[in-house]
């Protein structure tokens, strides 16, 4: 067993290999805030606003569906620009895939993967226990409150958009926030927010139900069993069923909405397990089953061979 | 929790399954209710923090608004913040303090046109009509028009100059000659923008933007004033105007104007046993 989730990987294959959709991913992250951050420190107009609605090149609206909802539920009816913006949004991570926004985009995501590999770092067992499904009771309640109150309740203590607005227009004290995130993830609850409460992840993940782009254990013959997937993945219930659902007629694609496309999996494996697959270009055997509701449930008709030739990346 | 073990095979019966479920919503509903109690005291606006123009009424717009900011960015002035975690003003909102910049008033108003969801209605189309507050004489103590002094420098920086703002000249009582030029704000034309206050020449501003509903009184409703009901109606429309008449001595009157009782000239007779010229009663001759 490694001593940390891709050591043999990087043994093997180098440092930039066990590493290179983490820093994909960061170089995603951060290249966001920059664009943002441009206008306000440099005088770079390309985007303003935040991610909770900005406008790109002066043409690009986007706006965040989950607050669109909430506000619309509160009464107010936003202009069409408002609308289609967060049309844009639902449509590009139903493709991507919807909680591609957490790990892709979301700033919060830095604060929580600090956490994660701290405390692995420092061997921290955050051992606390909570329901992955709590995240959906807060978004019932966030959802609720506008509604009942007629006020965005979740935007007074929301660590998402408080991150993303505090870095571009001032934080004041809404770091402690995102501290109140980080120790919760490395002492109580490991991946406690993003994987369990955050009601704005759960929201993204109902959007991409059936996305286009998913990782798929396509070499899981070779799969040696040394875990690290397991441990490196931010909600690891999604990897069981396509790595270890062979011998249950389960297919190699990861099909549940809580995998974040984040490709930390296809990293830290040395046996080249793992791989990101187009929707378009699936084989039928990791094809998910045209019927099943429950993407999880796929089934594998072929051999779990290497697929030639790479779908993406 | 529940569909975990179900997904893993373990029996789960009816009281477990409604147990843990009730576990769950009491746990998440004690959580919602100090939320909610939490954003009520974070959704009141203080006095001092006004809205930017076609802000929709305080209370839809803690829901209208979704905190992103391009009313601030769109502002050609940069006078827009948006409230951080910790300050009095419900979080991540749009607002602007009078005495550091008012609102400029730009015609084609880009902080509406930025707002994505009409928290900022765009329904006003005219700065003019355009309603973040009022301006309040407020300190009529320091105010230094009060002073007799001339000051004005609110009366002339006002975008709506000479409707919003007036000058009443009254009379200076301190020095009995000269007026006082005393600034009077007309509800009807102000928009609150702020720029009166931001520019108030005293240390702390005498006159000051405050949410209308603190600036304004309200007659009664039943309430109507006889003379612009008379105006209106061409004639008194309750008991008709009787000219008033006092019980005097034949000779006298009574000068509404100010002067009083006076003594009405019988013809032929001087109006008063004093004569105008007071020399005349010094040389008159004989006993006084």
């Amino acid at each position: 067993m490694n001593a940390f989730p891709g050591q043999t990987a990087r043994a093997e294959q180098g440092w930039l290999k066990a590493h290179k959709w983490l820093l994909l991913r960061r170089a995603s992250q951060l290249g966001l805030l920059a664009v943002f951050l441009l206008g306000p420190l440099a005088g770079i107009w390309i985007v303003t606003g935040n991610l909770s609605a900005s406008l790109t090149m002066g043409v690009l609206p986007l706006t965040d569906p989950l607050l669109l909802a909430q506000s619309m539920l509160s009464g107010a009816w936003p202009i069409a620009s408002g609308l289609i913006g967060a049309l844009i949004v639902l449509v590009f991570y139903a493709l991507v895939g919807g909680r591609v926004f957490c790990s892709w985009v979301c700033p919060v995501n830095l604060v929580t993967d600090l956490a994660a590999w701290l405390g692995r770092r420092l061997d921290i067992r955050a051992g606390g226990r909570i329901s992955r499904d709590l995240r959906y009771w807060l978004l019932g309640l966030v959802l609720l409150f506008p509604l009942a109150t007629g006020v965005i309740v979740w935007e007074y203590v929301n660590p998402v958009s408080m991150a993303h607005r505090g870095l571009i227009f001032g934080m004041g004290w809404g770091w402690t926030l995102l501290l109140a995130v980080f120790l919760y993830d490395l002492f109580v609850v490991r991946r406690g927010w993003c994987g369990h409460l955050c009601p704005v992840g759960a929201f993204y993940g109902l959007i991409g139900v059936k996305p286009a782009v998913r990782v798929a254990a396509a070499g899981r013959a070779r799969c040696d069993d040394c875990m690290d997937c397991f441990n490196i993945c931010p909600e690891p219930q999604v990897i069981k069923p396509a790595l270890k659902g062979a011998a249950q007629g389960i297919g190699p694609l990861i099909g549940d909405i809580h995998c974040t496309n984040c490709g930390r999996c296809i990293d830290v494996c040395s046996k080249d397990v793992f791989r990101f697959t187009l929707g378009y270009r699936r084989r039928p055997d990791i094809a998910p089953r045209a019927s099943g509701g429950d993407g999880a449930k796929t089934v594998a008709s072929g051999t779990d061979v290497p697929i030639p030739g790479r779908a993406s990346s | 929790m529940t569909s975990e073990r179900q997904k893993t095979g373990t029996t789960l019966n009816r009281r477990q399954f409604i147990t843990g479920v009730m576990k769950t919503a009491c746990g998440v509903g004690l959580f919602g209710l100090g939320l909610g109690l939490y954003s009520q005291r974070a959704s009141s606006l203080p006095a001092w923090a006004i809205r930017p123009p076609g802000a929709v009424p305080e209370d839809d717009f803690n829901g209208a608004c979704i905190r992103c900011g391009l009313c601030v960015r769109d502002c050609p002035f940069d006078m827009l913040h948006l409230a951080e975690l910790g300050q009095d003003i419900p979080t991540g909102t749009p607002y602007f303090i009078a005495r550091e910049a008012g609102c400029e008033m730009c015609e084609d108003i880009p902080c509406v046109a930025a707002c994505p969801t009409n928290a900022l209605d765009h329904a006003l189309t005219d700065i003019r009509k355009a309603d973040m507050g009022l301006a309040v004489l407020i300190d009529q103590e320091n105010c230094i028009a009060f002073q007799g002094l001339r000051c004005e420098v609110c009366f002339n920086v006002c975008p709506v100059r000479g409707e919003a703002i007036t000058l009443d000249m009254q009379h200076n009582e301190r020095s009995g000659k000269h007026a006082r030029f005393i600034p009077v704000v007309h509800s009807a034309h102000c928009t609150g923008c702020g720029k009166c206050e931001e520019v108030c020449i005293l240390d702390e501003a005498a006159i000051k933007v405050l949410p209308r509903h603190l600036a304004k009184g309200q007659l009664g409703a039943h309430y109507r004033l006889g003379w612009e009901q008379k105006r209106q109606a061409g004639e008194a429309l309750v008991t008709p105007d009787a000219e008033h008449r006092y019980n005097l001595p034949e000779g006298m009157g009574y000068e509404h104007g100010g002067r009083g009782l006076i003594e009405e000239a019988a013809p032929g007779q001087p109006a008063s046993p004093v004569p105008d010229n007071p020399l005349d009663s010094l040389n008159r001759k004989g006993a006084l």
